[in-house]
């Protein structure tokens, strides 16, 4: 019958086109990949692995590509970020699995996923007309510091801390904690002692998404930091990422200048890469057990 | 399927029309077409003198592109495109034909709380490689001083670290922004910042500081008094062609430099 050799022939067709896209997005990875560390591994090779990564001084116009103090400022943002974002985050996954009525889950998630789908830059514009400046006056510093950054990055890791340790708090069975009550513990009980350690592992990987998110994030942090070249030596010091670093100079920087950048850029991707690793690895650790 | 025939035929059908159509065969050919790249700083003022010119002069396509003054140099050497801005001085290994097209002041600001009004190159040197912390030191209040500067590469960077720094070197502990505009945005709003950005964008939101007991504004620069000033130079390689020869000309007409000086910044013949 032709009709259905047609048919068939679409079938595959269809399947044959969606195969090719999904690859594609996997091509485009491997892409970014391969230009990434050709421009930036030359630079590797003349200057030296360890005076790139534990150089101190970044002057890449004369000749200095040292970016140690960028990656210890980029790691101080992300923790300061998990330390405002974590226990926020935690609390409202836990209201709205265990606590929230219906209605007010079909309320505060998608309220959640809106936060989600602000443009950094906005963040960044909010925290240079609210934030630096309450800092500057309350406490002092220039207000373009750490502590600034650390907030608003805050905010922004909330949706991906939410929405998944949400599902993995929703991923506990229910005779966990129908048993829990069973033994006549308190819902607050059933919560710390099982619910929480049952979805431990989930929990950790929405921290460590929200790091690598808090650790990619350029924009705002570029409008916030403040972008000294200095390791800060307290909370309300500026200081520049490795993000901010390659988006602040790219615009003028040619030759050696450029491909520090690039290198700059390997060094962030072998991060991320390390952050993502781990993560998948506590979520898979979970699904095999 | 005949849905999928008629959307993958249009389809065809559009991206035929666009080739056709693409201006590499049409009408570049009758345009006379000049490609600029540089200095950021000077990219503004350059997209005004290039409006004004088309209008003028409807045969012409004028092309302005940003890159940075090194970039810019690079792109002429290479004849990628004809004529390069820099707002700096060119090295002596950068042997290209130079055109003046005015100069431009580098004022230091403060925010207009801050009651000082004036301050020495030695003091500004210090401030920026950070000898100077406090702004106790310079007779104000127990406050630490935020200075701002811009990033590495910036040609207004390079024109303060050779006219006011001689040599020193800007701190690692000092903050940076990446266009006059946000070092300007960062003065507004802290009290306690210093800053410096081109002369042409100083307005009533940041205070320009004496230097060295000369006010900066266009008399001063134009008797010589007041010297953190650079040249806006348009970069060519070899002899300019009649095309370019014409918009050069332009630009040092009295209309082009009335254009330029709208903007704040300083002819190149005064």
């Amino acid at each position: 019958m032709p009709m259905t050799d047609k048919a068939l022939f679409k079938e595959k067709f269809i399947k044959g086109i969606l195969v090719s896209f999904a690859l594609s997005s996997l091509f485009f990875l491997f892409l970014i990949f391969i230009f990434i560390f050709i421009e930036g591994l030359p630079l590797f090779h003349k200057i030296g692995l360890k005076n790139i990564i534990f150089g101190f001084k970044w002057a890449p116009t004369k000749g200095s590509f040292g970016i140690f103090p960028m990656i210890v400022s980029s790691f101080f943002v992300t923790f300061g970020a998990l330390i405002v974002g974590a226990p926020l985050g935690l609390s409202c996954a836990i209201y709205l699995s265990e606590y929230s009525g219906k209605k007010m889950k079909m309320f505060l998630k998608p309220a959640l996923e809106l936060l989600a789908g602000i443009p950094s830059v906005v963040y960044g514009f909010l925290g240079v007309i609210y934030i630096v400046p309450i800092v500057r006056d309350c406490l002092g510093g220039p207000g373009f510091s750490l502590l600034s950054a650390s907030i608003i990055l805050g905010i922004m890791i909330l949706p991906t801390i939410i929405s998944i340790s949400f599902d993995a708090l929703m991923g506990v069975p229910k005779t966990y904690r129908e048993g829990s009550y069973a033994m006549g513990a308190t819902k607050w009980q059933t919560i710390f002692r099982i619910v929480i350690p049952s979805a431990s592992s989930g929990i950790l990987a929405s921290f460590i998404l929200g790091m690598g998110r808090a650790i990619g994030e350029t924009m705002a942090v570029i409008m916030i930091a403040g972008n000294a070249l200095k390791i800060p030596t307290s909370i309300l010091d500026p200081l520049r990422t490795l993000t901010g670093n390659i988006a602040l100079e790219l615009a003028y920087a040619t030759g050696d200048h450029r491909l520090g950048l690039f290198s700059t850029g390997v060094v962030l991707l072998v991060i991320i890469m390390i952050l993502n690793y781990i993560a998948n690895f506590s979520i898979k650790r979970k699904i095999i057990k | 399927m005949r849905n999928w025939v008629l959307s993958l035929s249009l389809c065809a059908i559009i991206l035929l029309c666009a080739c056709n159509y693409s201006p590499s065969t049409g009408f570049k050919h009758q345009k006379k077409s000049i490609t600029l790249a540089g200095s950021t700083s000077i990219m503004p003022f350059a997209e005004k003198l290039a409006e004004h010119f088309m209008v003028e002069h409807p045969d012409f396509i004028i092309d302005v592109q940003g890159g940075g003054s090194t970039a810019g140099i690079q792109a002429v050497m290479n004849n990628t495109v004809q004529i390069g801005m820099s707002s700096r001085a060119l090295k002596e290994n950068e042997r290209l034909n130079t055109v003046i097209i005015c100069y431009d002041g580098i004022s230091i600001v403060v925010n207009p709380k801050n009651p000082i009004h004036a301050l020495s190159i030695k003091q500004i040197r210090d401030i920026f490689n950070r000898r100077i912390k406090n702004w106790k030191e310079s007779d104000w209040i127990d406050r630490a001083i935020d200075a701002v500067t811009r990033e590495e590469g910036s040609g207004t960077r390079g024109s303060f670290e050779e006219l006011v720094m001689r040599g020193e070197e800007i701190n690692d502990g000092i903050m940076v922004q990446d266009s006059n505009g946000s070092v300007k945005e960062v003065v507004a709003t802290d009290p306690y910042a210093i800053g410096y950005i081109s002369l042409g964008i100083v307005d009533n939101r940041v205070k320009a500081l004496t230097v060295d007991n000369i006010i900066p504004s266009i008399e001063t620069i134009k008797s010589g008094e007041y010297k953190i000033v650079r040249p806006f130079i348009f970069v060519l390689n070899g002899e300019p062609d009649n095309d370019l020869r014409t918009f050069i000309l332009f630009v040092l007409s009295k209309e082009g430099q009335s254009i330029l000086k709208k903007e704040g910044l300083i002819g190149a013949y005064d």
